[in-house]
Formats: structure tokens, sequence, C-alpha cells
């Protein structure tokens, strides 16, 4: 089955040659998707106004077909997390991430969104978004050049390139569940921590033991 | 440094008038601590004090309110900087309260300004303010532990009080955070929370604020209702909530809720040292992080007393000028964003935008984040060569040519067009005295006639020799807002055409040797920009250490929405994004 999905070993005639390609189903599916990915307009902090250059003429993301900015999550492919998470906005972009639809992808845009950067310390900054949303890819600098970012977007094609319609989770028995949203109490608490939070004794770092974000 | 250096820049004392003194008696003293300036005025009289400075001695303009926490003495000291619009230094008065029991009369009655400002070191000091009309938290959010900025209060990734942190020392101990916490974040939670007993705060009481009357005898029935636009929309400049009470599509009452990029600037700031801070304003107003540099490079350099060397001078200027033509090219590209026109408009005003920031990747090494300025002069000069252009002559080329033709292309598309023409006059008015009122700077407050520039009221660095007018507008609605930030794009050009002419072929850009630790005298400063959105100041307490023991940033942005509310009053509602895109914010400075 495998083989004859991606492998297709069928002779074209001689003169349908200029005509007909024959190509495998996987390589097509994904040359579709990697060639329009609709990123949503979802600007955090600094490294936005990196973005929105990257989209303006100078470096131009439409050459990858990625121009198409949608503002609502409902319609975007791509959700570029660009610029500091703080713990007020973090529900918000779970839920955000929770409403775009199957087959969706994270990019982590600057060191903040990687894993809290220069203000890592700071009492209100998530340390990187990937404590709550899986991330496809990691862009470094603070901000990232436009061409940082764009080098970031052909790494994401190429992760494209190599999934297979077979595998992918969207297509599969068990859809992705929802990530469950934080809530701002005392501090960000995260449901997923919740038997050790009921147990809490309130003091940071007086044990080893740490739950798997 | 010796002593007498340091008296030949002492800061200004702004003498009150002896009547005044004497009226308030005791009330009423000078601040006599070394290296401080101002009076310090009892809580009873606070208001009064601030009444007669207003009416009788002109001290209309509240430019800034914050506090500091003086642990060691056990008192928090709010410090207020007051000013005339009619231009000269400032007048600093301060109050202050036990650390145990801190309360205060609110100023709002007097300068509305002080709106936000109360509600920040209500927040972050927990300051009640008696007679504030909406004391709620406004950048952490309501239910949140603590108060940080408090001394005795620890984040949860706390290491030390200051850096450079033992362990990140050569041959430290380098351990990530996260695995030093229990919950594997940036949490920690009182020892007296019980998760399973816990309700979370939600937004009644916010929305119970709002005014929601309207429609009353009108034909038309109208539904009042509540709207939220915002963290997440497309046309709040960033991650910006307005909460919205509409009478059919009128707005009635519009507050403002902000707070989710608060970056914690200020306790990062008080935890660096003097020189650590400087990439951090960089990320203030990241669209012009050259002139918040600047701002922060003076706060700093009057309590040093070092003076700036005069290319350095003229290259700061040169860097502040070219960032304002900059900024304001995003800022009208994006009010067109807003009016509707999407992209289009952006795209051509950012296209000469990218000219400018080649000059600041050359010269300082980043696009965005230049961290150029230094205490006491420049970090780089200019390179030799720039897109394998000679520097001088490709900026020569930038300021003389095409700057120049980028805004007349911009005011030929944009300023007759009857659309904009249509969608902006008579939206969003702010008469002049209010605009002073509430504290309002920048192009915010020139468009409503009012001719206040620090470049011209408070000359710093060498605006005193330039030649540049002071734009302003009389009517104080979007489009004169607009109007003023062309107007005041080409006297910025301007400037940097005479910069470009004048500036000293050679010479020293740094004064002294360049510091990695620098150790700033004992003592209080402000030092403040006219920064492309308005006022930026700075408030700097130094104990005499290597590190800020209070590091405050009065930002524009910030204050400039506490009249938001008032400006949308009545229109409808797609006039509050165009309102909003007029007063041009910038998350980063609003909620720091």
């Amino acid at each position: 089955m495998e083989n004859e999905l991606n492998d297709p070993n069928v002779p074209v005639p001689d003169e349908l040659q200029s005509a007909v390609t024959i190509t495998s189903l996987d390589r097509i599916y994904n040359w579709g998707r990697r060639s329009s990915i609709w990123p949503m307009v979802f600007g955090l902090a600094c490294c936005a106004i990196e973005m929105i250059c990257t989209a303006a003429s100078r470096f131009d993301i439409a050459r990858f077909g990625m121009e198409v900015f949608r503002a609502t999550p409902r319609q975007a492919d791509l959700m570029i997390v660009s610029g500091t998470v703080t713990k007020k906005m973090v529900p918000q972009i779970v839920r955000l991430f929770n409403q775009m639809p199957e087959p969706k992808y994270v990019m982590a845009m600057g060191a903040c969104a990687s894993g809290g950067g220069p203000f890592k310390e700071g009492y209100n900054v998530v340390s990187g978004i990937d404590k709550f949303v899986p991330v496809d890819v990691y862009v470094p600098g603070c901000p990232p050049t436009p061409q940082a970012l764009l080098h970031g977007l052909i790494k994401l094609q190429q992760k494209i390139d190599n999934q297979s319609i077979k595998a992918v989770r969207w297509y599969g028995q068990n859809a992705s569940e929802a990530v469950p949203i934080p809530v701002l109490g005392p501090d960000l608490l995260d449901p997923r921590q919740h038997a050790l939070l009921a147990q809490q004794a309130g003091q940071p770092g007086d044990s080893a033991e740490t739950l798997e974000a | 440094m010796s002593e007498e250096e340091r008296n030949v820049v002492a800061p200004e004392q702004v003498p009150v008038a002896d009547s005044i003194v004497a009226r308030f008696g005791n009330a009423l003293r000078t601040d006599d601590r070394d290296g401080y300036e101002g009076y310090v005025v009892s809580v009873e009289s606070l208001k009064d004090v601030a009444t007669v400075l207003r009416d009788e001695l002109g001290y209309d303009y509240l430019s800034s309110v914050t506090g500091v926490d003086y642990f060691d003495e056990g008192k928090i000291e709010v410090v207020y900087h007051a000013y005339q619009t009619s231009g000269g230094p400032a007048l600093n008065f301060k109050v202050q309260v036990d650390r145990e029991n801190p309360i205060l009369p609110s100023l709002v009655s007097v300068y509305p300004g002080a709106d936000f400002q109360e509600r920040e070191i209500f927040d972050m000091y927990g300051v009640s303010f008696e007679g504030h009309p909406n004391l709620r938290r406004i950048l952490m959010w309501d239910g949140f532990a603590g108060h940080p900025l408090r001394k005795d209060w620890q984040e949860a990734y706390f290491e030390e009080e200051n850096k450079p942190f033992d362990s990140r020392w050569p041959g430290g101990d380098v351990k990530r955070s996260e695995a030093e916490n229990r919950f594997g974040k940036n949490v920690s939670y009182p020892d007296e929370f019980d998760i399973d007993n816990w309700a979370p705060e939600d937004d009644s009481s916010l929305y119970a604020g709002l005014n929601k009357s309207g429609s009353n005898g009108k034909k038309l029935k109208t539904d009042s209702l509540v709207v939220n636009m915002g963290p997440q929309h497309p046309s709040t400049h960033g991650v910006f909530r307005m909460v919205v009470a509409l009478d059919g599509e009128t707005i009635t009452d519009l507050q403002p809720v902000m707070g989710y990029l608060h970056r914690n600037h200020e306790k990062i700031g008080e935890r660096n040292t003097f020189l650590q801070n400087m990439p951090y304003t960089d990320r203030l107003d990241y669209l012009s992080s050259m002139s918040n540099n600047l701002g922060y490079s003076l706060a700093v350099e009057k309590l040093m007393g070092v003076d700036v060397p005069e290319r350095a001078e003229y290259l700061r200027v040169l860097m502040a000028e070219l960032t304002r033509v900059s900024n304001h090219m995003w800022a009208i590209g994006f009010l067109l964003n807003d009016l509707g026109a999407f992209q289009t408009p952006a795209l051509y005003a950012i296209r000469a935008r990218e000219l400018i920031l080649d000059i600041f990747e050359a010269t300082a090494g980043s696009r965005m984040m230049c961290n150029y300025m230094r205490f006491g002069g420049v970090a780089r000069d200019l390179p030799d060569t720039l897109r394998d252009e000679n520097t001088v002559d490709f900026i020569g080329d930038l300021v003389n040519e095409r700057l120049p033709a980028a805004i007349d292309e911009l005011d030929r598309f944009l300023t007759g067009n009857e659309i904009v023409r249509s969608r902006c006059i008579g939206v969003g008015v702010l008469p002049a005295d209010k605009a002073i009122a509430y504290s309002t700077a920048g192009p915010l407050l020139r468009a409503s006639g009012v001719p206040y520039d620090l470049r011209r009221a408070e000359p710093y660095s060498i605006y005193d020799r330039l030649d540049f007018e002071v734009c302003t507008r009389s009517n104080g609605d979007v489009y004169d807002r607009y109007v003023v930030r062309i107007d005041e794009m080409r006297e910025s050009v301007k400037i940097c055409q005479q910069v470009m002419r004048e500036i000293p072929e050679e010479g020293e850009i740094f004064t002294g040797k360049p510091q990695y630790n620098v150790r700033v005298p004992k003592g209080e400063s402000y030092g403040r920009v006219e920064n492309p959105k308005g006022e930026l100041g700075y408030y700097v307490v130094s104990k005499g250490k290597t590190n800020p023991y209070r590091y405050h940033v009065r930002a524009p942005s910030f204050i400039n929405l506490t009249v938001l509310g008032e400006m949308c009053k009545g229109h409808k509602v797609a006039d509050a994004v165009v309102i909003l895109g007029s007063i041009d914010i910038v998350l980063g400075e609003v909620d720091r």
C-alpha cells in the first residue's frame, strides 16, 4: 500500500511526457498544503512588527503563498506566536489554538515565544509558549529578522513535505484534543496540574519533583 | 568624580513662591535628601497643594505620577512631576505614606491624567487612592496575589536582588529556572491557596461599571449591549482590549483594559545594572528604540553628570529624528488600515521605513532593537559604507531626496482624499483644555492646539541650536492628528538635513572609558524626551550602587489612553478603531 501511494512506478508513454506527470498522493497533497499556509493575524509584541515587514513588499511573503493573513483562527493554518507570551494573555492564546482547525501548525517566533527571552524572569511572563501548546518551528532572534522568519517558514514547509497522509493525526482515529485553557488565579493556573496544585505547599523550589508540562 | 563637578550639573531647583511655602507651613517642605529635588508634601494637604500649583502657579500639566518603595524607612513615596505648558523645568513634589497602611487622596479631580497612573501604583504597590473613580488593578489581573514592585515581593524565578547573578558569572552553576520550580513553570502561589475551594474572578465588576444608558427619547428602538474588542483583534495594534458599551451602534461608554503585554520592565529594571537596562528600553516602544535609548541616557547622565561629545550629540539627534519619521510613517499607514484600506497604504508607508532601518542596522547592528546609546555618547560611529554606498552619501540622499518624496507621496494620496476626510474630520475631538488636563502628549496634544514640544519647551541635546517648527493644529480631531504627523515628518527631515550639514566630520563619540558597570551617584532624576508618540520620561532613583533602586517609565502611549473613553463617547463603534489608531499606541509601551 505504501509503495503504491508514494512510489508511483508507472511509466508514462513517450507521447504524453509533456502533458502528464505522475506523482504520489503524499507529494501532491503536501505540495498543495505547503504552498498555501495561511497565517493568523496575531501579533503579540515587537516580533509582530518584523512579521508585518516580512509580509510587506521588500521581503514579500507572497512568494511562499502565505500572504493571506486571516483574522479568524477558523480559517488559519499557522499561528505565528510573535512576541512575549504573558500570563494574562495565555488563556486567549490557548483558546485561539483550540479554535484552529486541523491541520494546524505553531511557530514560536523570537526568543520570548521560544523560552521567555529577555523577560523570562518577569512575574507575568510565560517561559515559552511550548509550555502550553505544541510548537513546530522555533525561530531564534530578538526579534528575528524577516530573513530569519522566512527561513523558519521554509523549515515548516520541509516539515510538511515529510508528512504522510496515512500517518497524520487529523485523519487518525483519535481526533486531537483541545488543550485545557489556563485560568488566572493568584498566579497562572494550569488545569493539567490540578493534582499538584491541590497538594501544593506554596514554596517554589522546595521540591525537585515537577510535572511534565 | 569630584564634588565640584557634580554641582555644575545639579538639577535645577524650581522655586515655589515664598508666600505659598509660607501658607502651607510644615505641610510643604523642601526635599533635602542628598541628590533629591522638589518638595515633600504632607498627606493631608496634598490635594490643596496640587490645586494651588495648578491654579495659581500655572503647573497645569501633570506629567508623571509614580511610586517608590523605601523599604528600609518603611515608607512608600509617591512622586509627582508637574509642568507648565508654557515651558520650563519640572516642579517635583512627593508625598510619603506608611508602607503598612498606604492610603492617599486621589488627584484625579485635580489632574484627570493621574487616573491610570494611580491605578498602576495601586496595582504595583498597593496604595489606595481615596476618591479615585475606578480603583482597580490595571496591568495585572484582579485576584493576582501581591503587589509586585514592593521590594519584599519576589517573583517565582527569584534568584538574587541584583544582577549580575552569581549563577551567570563565568564558572557559575547555570540551571534552567524551570528545573528549580516545583511546577516547572514561572508560577508560585500563596501558602493558603486552596484550589478546590476557589473560584476565578470574572469580569462582571468591570461590566457593571459601564454606563449603558442611551436611546432615551429616540424614535428608533435600539438595544444596549457590551462588546469586547480584543485582546486578539486586528485593529487594536497589538494585544489591547476595549470593553465597549453600545446603544445600537453608538458608544455610550468605553473602558480600555490592558496588561496583556505587561513584561515587568520595572521589576526587571531594578534587578538589572544601569547599563543592562539600555536594551530593555528598546523594547518599550519597539518602533522607536533610538529615542527610547536617548531618554534613558539623559536620565542617567543627569545623575552621573557626564557630558556628551559634539559628534555623538549630532548622531543621537539624527537617529532620534529618523526614528520619528519611521514611526509616523508606520502610524499613518496603519491609521489607513483602521479606516478600512487594508494593507495597501501601509505598504507604501513602510517602504521608506526600510531604508531608515538599513541605516540603523548598519550603524547599531540591528534593525529594530538598536541598543545604540550609552551614558556619555553612543556605542558606534557611522560605518564607512552602507549598501555598497558611502554612508554619508546614502543618508544625504535619503534625507534630501527620498524621504521628502515619500512624505509628499503620502500627502498627495491621503490628505485630500475624500474618504479620509469624511471619516476623520470631526471625529474624536479633544479640546485643548481637556488634552492638557488628561496629560496627553505628542501629536495628540499638539493637534488640539497646544504648542507643547519638549524639544522647544525644555530643550535637551542640541535641539536649541536647530531650526524647526513645532507643528500644531487647532481642531483636535483624528484628521488634525494625521496632518500634525505629516508636518512633523517634514520638520524631522529638515532637522536631519541640518545635522548632515553641520555634524563634525571627526571627533569623539563617547566620553571616558566604556564601562560595563557604571556607578551612579546617589539621587533621583527624571529625564524626558519628545518621543514620536509623546513625552517619554524615565524616573531613576540611585542609591549609589551599580543597580537602579527605582526605574520607572512614563510611557506616552499609556497615559494618552486615559482620554480614549472620553473621545469615543457618542461616536459609532467603527470610529473607536480610528480614534485608537489616531492616538498611535504601541503595546510594549502601554503595558511595559
